[in-house]
């Protein structure tokens, strides 16, 4: 049963056409296949979060979709937050997690800032209930979260 | 930790789909938003031989208004209920309980129709259909036929949906006037599963008396459980503070069997259902006197 299924995907604006098997998991397609091992992978049952990645836009579990699942779709990846080119500069989100201390390790990094990039395009300023509940679909075990709340706070420039 | 190999199929439309399913019987899953069949398949906890993946079949996500009722296509996600107009003033009771389904990444994917076949004692949406007095619209190789909510969940991850049939549309049908409605849930953490949930919903006679009431609870047996003794208790009775509360306790001690689990004790689970019960109750015929005036 190696079943191999044609697919075409745009990935942080770039377009990526391969042969797929039907089991392989989003989260190890944008990970072994493309490279961009900025997608974390924790528990691969869609709880902690680490994965999360856009899907036309909508924050998604990937490890979660298949692969061929997104054939057609548009993703956007952590490597996709930064201006392109390649410099030093950041995503104002991305900033805002280095100004505030918003990460430690870092495994889970990624996940929070793909949830809270379409968060905050639609909540712009956003009550701290709002952050918490918004921050609830992600494990963190390092920050115990203040800092990342704290982040998405000054990211939103709604800082205490 | 990946799913065992199946065989992929990815119809265009329902008469693909169902084709598929009948051609495959019993070893074919239908795939919806798979926020439950793909962590279960990444466990290998199901190991289904074929997957016939519904995300293509265009003509079963939707929302519409219609004469008897609320409408919704199976393959509509989640996240387009909580965030549709129709729902909210059609059927405000599930427009309530959509930000307590998992996390809006799930929402974003997961489906109506999936959850409701999938049917976890612990969901929130069996309990509220069941609530609501949904009918579900099937259809298989016998043709289509509409099996009342109450009929539809039959167990633990049970329906009384045939391998080879599908769900294609849930209808809810327009409430009484004089209505009002409420849903709760306790859960450990935002978005976990809820260690006990309710959902109420109560019509109030032209004097205010309950002329009746439906409470449904969830996560405290096989799937949603109708609060029949409770809702019994209520009807044709002034709506005050007493009769709520003995109402709901007797939803926690005679409507419902919870079972106990690491999650929560039996004990628990009931001091929690009647709690629970009691505050949405309130709620709801707070909403239905205002709905009255």
């Amino acid at each position: 049963m190696d079943q191999q299924v044609p697919i075409g995907v745009t990935v942080n604006g770039v377009r990526h056409e391969r042969a797929v098997e039907p089991r392989l998991l989003l989260s190890d397609f944008l990970r072994h296949e493309l490279g961009l091992t900025g997608t974390h992978v924790g528990c691969e049952h869609g709880v902690c979060g680490a994965c999360t990645v856009l899907l036309d836009g909508d924050a998604v579990r990937s490890c979660l979709i298949l692969a061929v699942q997104a054939d057609g779709h548009e993703l956007v990846t952590v490597e996709g937050l930064a201006p392109p080119g390649g410099g030093d500069e950041l995503h104002p989100l991305q900033a805002a997690f280095r100004e505030a201390h918003g990460l430690q390790c870092g495994f889970c990094t990624p996940g929070f800032l793909m949830t809270l990039v379409p968060f905050l395009r639609e909540h712009p300023h956003p009550s701290e209930p709002e952050i918490r509940e918004a921050l609830s679909g992600h494990l963190c075990r390092c920050t115990g979260y203040q800092g990342i709340v704290a982040a998405v706070r000054l990211a939103a420039g709604s800082a205490p | 930790m990946k799913p065992a190999p199946f065989a992929y199929h990815r119809p265009a439309t329902l008469d693909e789909a169902l084709a598929l399913l009948a051609e495959h019987g019993g070893e074919a899953k239908p795939l919806a938003g798979g926020q439950s069949l793909i962590p279960a398949m990444n466990f290998r906890l199901a190991r289904p031989a074929v997957l016939v993946d519904l995300n293509r079949v265009a003509e079963l996500g939707y929302v519409r208004a219609g004469r008897d009722g609320l409408q919704i296509g199976a393959m509509t996600r989640q996240r387009a209920v909580e965030r549709s107009d129709a729902v909210r003033s059609a059927a405000p009771l599930l427009a309530e309980a959509m930000p307590f389904i998992a996390h809006p990444q799930i929402r974003n994917r997961g489906t109506v129709g999936g959850s409701l076949a999938h049917a976890d004692p612990a969901a929130e949406l069996p309990a509220v259909m069941l609530a609501l007095e949904a009918r579900f619209r099937a259809r298989g190789p016998q043709g289509e036929r509409w099996i009342p909510a109450g009929e539809f969940f039959t167990g633990i991850l049970e329906t009384a949906l045939g391998p080879d049939e599908l769900l294609l549309e849930v209808v809810v049908p327009k409430s009484p006037a004089r209505t009002g409605y409420a849903f709760a849930e306790l859960a450990r953490r935002r978005g976990d599963y809820a260690l006990v949930g309710v959902a109420a919903r109560v019509t109030l006679d032209r004097r205010g008396r309950c002329q009746a009431a439906r409470i449904t609870l969830f996560s405290v047996g096989d799937g949603p459980v109708l609060a029949a003794a409770a809702a019994a208790m209520l009807d044709g009775q002034e709506p005050s503070p007493e009769a709520m509360r003995a109402a709901a306790d007797a939803a926690a001690q005679r409507d419902i069997d919870p079972p106990s689990d690491i999650h929560a004790s039996a004990a628990y689970r009931r001091r929690l259902a009647a709690v629970l019960t009691r505050r949405a109750l309130a709620r709801a015929v707070e909403r239905a006197a205002q709905a009255s005036q």
